[in-house]
């Protein structure tokens, strides 16, 4: 999309820069970083947005905004003053959990970062694939310096929090409306919104052209003929790969959603409450920076494993990441659940389990199937773990898109591209479709899924 | 099995030692007895007391003793206790049908059978052919008799009732509150009503008795 031959130049050449030839400009891998910037944003933005439209139901947003609406508030002023800050507890999690990862990816720093030199990921991967062992040492050592900048930065997007906190707390006691500020924030937001979403399908569209580009030269916009050869050549390894890649993911999502379920129900039956110290502990595997204690992991994969086994290592070890997002996912769901109907049913004379099969598992289905396309995501876009734990032996469409992007053919990046966004797409849209299909009769089903 | 009714013996359920109600008496059955009180004062904490929900932190003590048989350790779902909150709380996923034969015990008989059971009840709280309806479809005063029916087809011993009224309209309340309590002295039930309205208590016509068991 945005390299040197990418559709943007395409598009104003030759007519507007006069280039009949890619320019020989650093786009991809700019030392800058900008490029991974953008894609770290373009790739976030979505699993910020879907944290955020769960949250959302759980902070009271129509009723705060009518009661701010009331008292003379703008909207926009109004829903930084009244819906913002109980939103934000709920999504400082999931915040820090994107920070970490945008200073600790791997795999887009590999596309998309500068190369020489390349980030302290990308660095400490290179040192830990080193065939020679003298290098795992400086990758640990590395691994204790990412450690720390990542901590670093956490403490200090925390005292951002505490100046914004304090700010927020100042201005609402000021008694400004800013209604004159809605129309152009407004604006702003709407075309914030249309950029980012054009540029993410636009990157859709490009990857599904170039899959099916036969010649392209520049600076042309559009292929000079479309065929179905890359599919059909790659068809094999591609139908093999998905299928490693989904068999991963249903192993790892299928596992992480059992040991939920049970941690959740245990919490019902037996009226436990977990304390915020719980959660933290549940989030740790996506603060620390997966290369600081994957080693670990592999090494405990290596002692244990034979060959054959390397699957279900890979599996296992996507499930630790895996299972922090079901959790957050399914539970506010779980808790939400009327326990009162668990009470109707034990006097109905319906034991734990039934109450548990017939009632709160079919009612929350729309949850625990969203919390599982959740899972199934997750597990897709995973690669270091992949790549450390199957050590270069299971091959899935991340890894595979990764080791490809550097070869350069986009007609076989573009399938995989498409196939690794494809899977997760899926995965939300039978999310949605399934309890509708099922519950099409009961309004009040629809109703609680949203 | 000996009608004996509903024994409370010594009934004391407890907060961190503090009592939050308490109760000792005996419903007969056919009787209904009204514990008034405002919101707050332990009503619905009596209720979990005797069915066995009590939240974690909740203590109950002394004996609950249902016709003869001492259930005060049973699990809530070998009590026989039936309990109509203030929502209707149907299950959403279920049809009306659905909704009834749940509360069916397993040995209720034959697919037929239990199919006739349910459209017998069905007719007799006046929802003749409701079976495959959505309950999010009906109204308040139908979703409130399918709630009771559905509790009565679970063979309940005695019945619970936290201010299932409460939420009806006016109009709809009297007719609910006639429907349901006509059912349970016709079946034979200890009931116990818990209300702050004194409609509910002037139209159950019982003992009144407030949560920690004193009279008004």
């Amino acid at each position: 999309m945005i390299s040197p031959s990418g559709w943007i130049a395409r598009a104003f050449s030759p007519w507007a820069t006069g280039w009949n030839s890619p320019p020989d400009v650093l786009i991809l891998n700019d030392p800058g970083g900008w490029a991974l910037i953008l894609g770290l944003v373009a790739k976030e933005v979505p699993f910020l947005l879907l944290m955020t439209l769960a949250a959302l139901p759980q902070t009271d947003a129509a009723r705060r905004l009518t009661v701010a609406a009331s008292l003379g508030y703008g909207r926009v002023w109004g829903f930084v003053l009244t819906v913002l800050p109980p939103l934000y507890r709920q999504l400082r999690l999931p915040v820090y959990a994107v920070l970490t990862y945008a200073m600790t990816a791997v795999d887009m720093a590999a596309i998309l970062g500068p190369s020489l030199p390349p980030t302290l990921s990308v660095q400490i991967t290179h040192w830990m694939m080193d065939p020679g062992l003298t290098q795992r040492s400086t990758a640990a050592a590395g691994a204790i310096v990412q450690l720390l900048a990542v901590l670093a930065a956490l403490v200090a997007w925390h005292g951002a929090e505490r100046l914004a906190k304090t700010a927020l707390v100042l201005g609402s006691g000021c008694g400004w409306r800013m209604t004159e500020a809605d129309s152009p924030l407004r604006g702003i937001a709407i075309g914030a919104g249309c950029v980012l979403a054009g540029l993410l399908i636009a990157g859709l569209a490009g990857l599904a052209l170039w899959s099916l580009a036969g010649l392209w030269p520049f600076p042309n916009a559009l292929p000079s003929q479309i065929s179905l050869n890359t599919w059909a050549r790659a068809a094999p390894e591609l139908y093999g790969t998905g299928a490693v890649t989904l068999t991963i993911a249903a192993l790892a999502t299928g596992g992480s959603l059992i040991l939920v379920l049970a941690c959740l129900e245990a919490e019902h039956r037996y009226d436990l409450h977990p304390k915020a110290g719980a959660l933290w502990l549940l989030y740790l595997p996506l603060l620390v920076p997966q290369i600081a204690f994957l080693p670990g992991l592999q090494m405990l994969a290596l002692h244990l494993g034979t060959p054959g086994a390397a699957l279900w290592a890979v599996a296992a070890t996507h499930a630790v990441f895996v299972l922090p997002y079901v959790f957050l996912s399914l539970g506010p769901a779980y808790r939400a659940w009327d326990s009162r109907i668990a009470v109707v049913g034990a006097t109905l004379g319906a034991s734990p389990a039934r109450v548990f099969w017939r009632l709160r598992m079919p009612m929350l289905l729309p949850a625990i199937l969203t919390a599982a396309a959740l899972g199934l995501a997750v597990s897709v876009a995973q690669y270091l773990p992949t790549l450390l734990i199957g050590g270069g032996r299971v091959e899935t469409l991340t890894t595979e898109a990764v080791a490809l992007s550097s070869g350069g053919n986009r007609r076989i990046i573009g399938a995989y591209g498409l196939l690794q966004m494809l899977l997760p797409a899926a995965g939300f849209a039978l999310a949605i479709g399934v309890p509708r299909l099922i519950f099409a009769g009961r309004r009040g089903m629809l109703q609680a899924s949203g | 099995m000996m009608q004996t009714g509903l024994d409370l013996c010594e009934l004391r359920v407890t907060h961190n030692g503090a009592t939050v109600a308490a109760l000792h008496t005996t419903i007969a059955p056919g009787e209904v007895l009204v514990v008034m009180g405002p919101s707050g004062s332990g009503k619905s904490t009596l209720l979990a007391g005797i069915i066995g929900s009590l939240p974690a932190g909740f203590h109950a003590a002394g004996r609950v003793i249902l016709n003869g048989r001492d259930v005060s350790h049973l699990p809530t779902a070998q009590r026989r206790i039936g309990i109509l909150f203030q929502d209707d709380l149907l299950f959403s996923h279920l049809s009306v049908a659905q909704n009834l034969g749940f509360g069916l015990a397993e040995n209720a008989g034959s697919r037929a059978q239990r199919r006739h059971l349910i459209e017998e009840a069905l007719v007799d709280a006046g929802l003749a052919g409701f079976g495959p309806r959505d309950p999010a479809t009906l109204s308040g005063g139908q979703r409130a008799r399918v709630a009771l029916m559905r509790t009565l087809l679970a063979g309940p011993q005695a019945l619970l009732l936290d201010e299932p009224f409460s939420k009806l309209d006016l109009a709809l309340r009297d007719q609910i509150r006639t429907f349901v309590l006509t059912r349970a002295r016709s079946l034979g039930l200890p009931v116990i009503l818990v209300t702050h309205d004194p409609n509910d208590a002037a139209a159950a016509g019982g003992r009144i008795v407030l949560p920690d068991g004193s009279t008004p």
